[in-house]
């Protein structure tokens, strides 16, 4: 079982290509580096791995065919910025249940307090969404997780937190983890290897 | 004290609405105590929650209708009135904001500077956007530009110019570097450095630890609303023995490079914040008065903390 | 906290000794009440004011305004406070059956637009730019005169001419939504279209819909009145404000003030009270300014 890109490009539009001809694979049970300067297109590609966007050319494969369209897909992305990838209008409870009934144990792993479940998103610190977005995938259905930037707006504890939870999961039920920062103590805390992205064209002005 | 800026037990509360027309009272700043002096970087730094922008907000007077503040705050020795913020937002205090939509992506940047120079007749607010623009490498043709126009880096450059360029004794920065590779965090630290060695004092608000002691002269925690500790940046090294308060030490020992170690539970949250000590839940080192009491800011070497237990 | 501390805000929210402190939402309901209030007592005065206060009385023609009959009589002794209770009252019942028809298809175009791809969404905009780059006014006479006028051309006329700044309205949101990280993630969780549409879009885009209704509501009478005053709407035998107002100029130069003045004042006052009712309904359903 394994996340597979095959050359994927990708570009705006008839825009420049951010990157092009890049392959990359993470496997179940490791933890895999994707390190590069802001401006490169990690986010883009961590877009693309997870079926969020489609590549330009190139192709993205789990387990060899391409990801499902409808219904769950074993790759999920947490990104940067927790407080988008939740509805305003809606309960954390609600939240955290819309990947699945989530074990009580997850909670615990990811200190959720038991009072943050009757409050809107407006009413928790970003690192307290982010440890939602961080239970809702790790579901049993997840068997690939990109973590895009996932601690780089939080303080040092939480971040020591939420990997530790991640670190747990990928040991015990062997969850692949592509881990995209662009800090390198970071990366060479978590990763048994670590992938490079260059822009492909000329790099940001 | 300070000559500068001066934060006295500064609260803040937030009333929110609850179910219809029921009301509660937020403690989102509680007895917060912090200073900045001429010529040094004070990084403010702690979790998100923590309330490290709101302290931005609560000094520039740019709070929402509901909040409450209680505490004393003192600019140059003055009281630090409404009036007085809304007189010096801009031209003694100012902002280093977050992000670059904070330029009006419809108008030339030479123009956006200018308006933050004081107006002294004959010119003088090009003169001074020029001037700036100068010392930090932007060109005439960058003046002509619009936002949209220019790469980040310079971006960051122009937001810099337009805190610089009124010549604020005050410079907040506000997360100036989220996410930014670390040439550009380099590059942002060293211009705020610059300006507190031409004698401005720079409080420098920010989550990542390793950035900020880089720079800074001091570094005040805050955790849950409160500063429980301001110390010299310099105390931030080896296995963190010189820091004074447990969660300072906890911080510092959940960077990837010093052990990666997670101490466990969260913040409390505003709502239900516990009756003493504000950290006491997590703490290891509690003891019965620690739930009982906030604790009084104490001295201990060179620095202050909220901590009885800290010798 | 520091007791001797000098307080360097006036705290609104301490102050409990005077009655009059109302809260921010407190006071924000209260407008809407007393806006929904106003509405109903003149729907009550429509309907409860009887008719034999507009049987024809010649002996009581042309009276200022008393005791008895607070706006005045007319020139056929008609009582002009029950004339125009029933003429706001037809107003009213037309201008929320018109926009009402009206907020709905700018729902469904806007859904339609937004949803159904890039032709859907050529042919809605263009259909909007259409009719907003037309005269509002001009389009209903157009309209409501094509439709041979009376209340079924009126309301024909305000129907197809009102949707388009909600339609945009709503498209516009509906397309942020989709592209939305949220709506994404859902979608990646394996949730489906109609999960998508009734649990992320639906809360998102129903507070936007119904203060755009309600902000139709005054648009609309006040469109309904300009049309019949000019000729084109209600025909003479209805209670229509726009009736009212059109004969009262004939006799405002014999010095019956009366006539036009109170009819006036209460279209503006019940057009008033929609707009303040959709400006505090908004307040209220925004998360930005609910708790200020």
């Amino acid at each position: 079982m394994s996340l597979e890109a095959r050359a994927v490009g990708f570009r705006y539009g008839s825009g420049p290509w951010v990157f092009r001809k890049f392959d990359i694979t993470v496997g179940a049970g490791e933890m895999v580096g994707l390190l590069g300067p802001s401006g490169c297109g990690k986010t883009t590609l961590a877009r693309l791995l997870a079926g969020h966007e489609d590549p330009r050319e190139g192709r993205v494969l789990f387990d060899g065919a391409a990801l499902p369209r409808a219904g769950y897909c074993p790759v999920q992305l947490v990104s940067q910025h927790p407080e988008h990838a939740v509805n305003p209008r809606w309960r954390m409870r609600d939240i955290m249940c819309e990947g699945w009934s989530m074990a009580e144990d997850t909670m615990e792993m990811l200190s959720i307090q038991p009072e943050w479940l009757d409050r809107y998103p407006s009413e928790l610190s970003g690192g307290e969404i982010q440890r939602f977005c961080v239970a809702r995938t790790l579901s049993p259905s997840t068997r690939i997780l990109i973590a895009d930037e996932m601690t780089t707006m939080l303080d040092a504890i939480t971040q020591a937190q939420l990997w530790r939870a991640v670190r747990e999961t990928v040991d015990q039920r062997g969850l692949g983890v592509l881990v995209v920062s662009h800090e390198r103590a970071l990366i060479d805390a978590l990763c048994d290897r670590t992938v490079a992205l260059e822009a492909a064209d000329a790099p940001e002005p | 004290m300070s000559d500068l800026l001066e934060i006295v037990d500064v609260s803040v509360s937030f009333t929110r609405y609850e179910a219809g027309l029921r009301r509660q009272k937020l403690e989102v700043l509680s007895g917060l105590s912090v200073d900045v002096r001429r010529g040094e970087v004070l990084a403010v730094i702690g979790s998100s929650g923590s309330g490290k922008s709101l302290l931005a907000h609560t000094v520039l007077g740019i709070l929402p209708g509901n909040a409450d503040v209680s505490g004393l705050m003192l600019f140059g020795g003055e009281e630090l009135t409404p009036d007085r913020q809304r007189q010096a937002r801009g031209r003694e205090i100012a902002l280093v904001p977050q992000a670059v939509t904070f330029l009006d992506p419809l108008m030339r940047v030479g123009p956006q500077v200018r308006w933050g120079a004081p107006d002294n007749g004959n010119g003088s607010r090009t003169q001074a956007q020029r001037h700036v623009f100068a010392r930090y490498g932007l060109t005439s043709e960058v003046e002509r530009s619009f936002p949209s126009q220019l790469s980040g880096g310079m971006l960051r450059r122009v937001l810099l110019s337009t805190a610089v360029v009124s010549g604020a004794s005050l410079i907040i920065a506000d997360e100036p570097t989220p996410g930014l590779h670390p040439e550009a965090v380099a590059e942002t630290m060293r211009h705020l450095r610059e300006l507190a060695d031409e004698g401005r004092g720079v409080m420098l608000i920010t989550h990542d630890i390793e950035t900020a002691i880089g720079i800074a002269d001091r570094i005040a925690v805050l955790y849950s609303g409160t500063a429980v500790e301001v110390c010299p940046a310099r105390d931030f090294v080896s296995d963190g023995e010189a820091l004074r308060h447990p969660y300072s030490h906890a911080l510092w020992r959940a960077l990837p490079g010093n052990g990666f170690t997670p101490m466990t539970g969260a913040q409390p949250s505003y709502g239900d914040l516990p009756n003493g000590c504000l950290f006491y839940p997590r703490c290891d080192r509690a003891t019965r008065e620690c739930a009982e009491e906030r604790p009084a800011l104490r001295d201990v070497r060179d620095g202050t903390v909220r901590c009885i237990h800290v010798t | 906290m520091n007791g001797a501390a000098p307080q360097t805000h006036p705290s609104a929210g301490r102050v409990s000794c005077s009655r009059l402190a109302l809260s921010g939402r407190q006071r924000t309901l209260l407008t809407a009440a007393l806006a929904a209030l106003a509405l109903g007592v003149i729907v009550a005065a429509g309907v409860l004011l009887p008719d034999t206060r507009l049987a024809t009385d010649l002996g009581a023609r042309n009276q200022a305004p008393s005791l008895a009959n607070p706006f005045g009589t007319d020139w056929l002794g008609r009582d002009m406070l029950t004339r125009t209770a029933r003429g706001l009252t037809t107003s009213l019942a037309l201008g929320m059956a018109a926009a009402s028809v009206s907020a709905l298809l700018a729902l469904a175009l806007g859904m339609a637009a937004a949803t159904l791809g890039k032709a859907a969404d050529a042919a809605v905009s263009w259909l909007i730019d259409l009719f907003l780059s037309v005269p509002h006014i001009v389009l209903l006479i157009l309209i409501s005169f094509a439709f041979g006028g009376g209340a079924r051309g009126v309301i024909i006329g305000i129907v197809l001419t009102h949707w388009p700044a909600l339609a945009r309205i709503i498209r516009a949101e509906i397309l942020a939504l989709r592209g939305s990280e949220f709506v994404r993630v859902s979608r990646r969780l394996g949730r489906s279209n109609l999960h998508i549409a009734t649990r992320h879009m639906f809360p998102h885009v129903f507070p936007q819909f119904l203060v755009g209704l309600i902000l139709l509501f005054p648009h609309a009478i006040l469109h309904e009145a300009a049309v019949t005053f000019l000729g084109f709407g209600l025909p003479p035998h209805e209670p229509a404000v726009g009736i009212i107002l059109a004969e009262a100029m004939m006799h405002l130069s014999t010095g019956r003030w009366w006539l036009a003045l109170f009819p006036g004042l209460a279209l503006l006052a019940m057009v008033r009270a929609f707009d303040i009712l959709g400006d505090n309904t908004r307040a209220l359903l925004d998360p930005r300014t609910a708790h200020e």
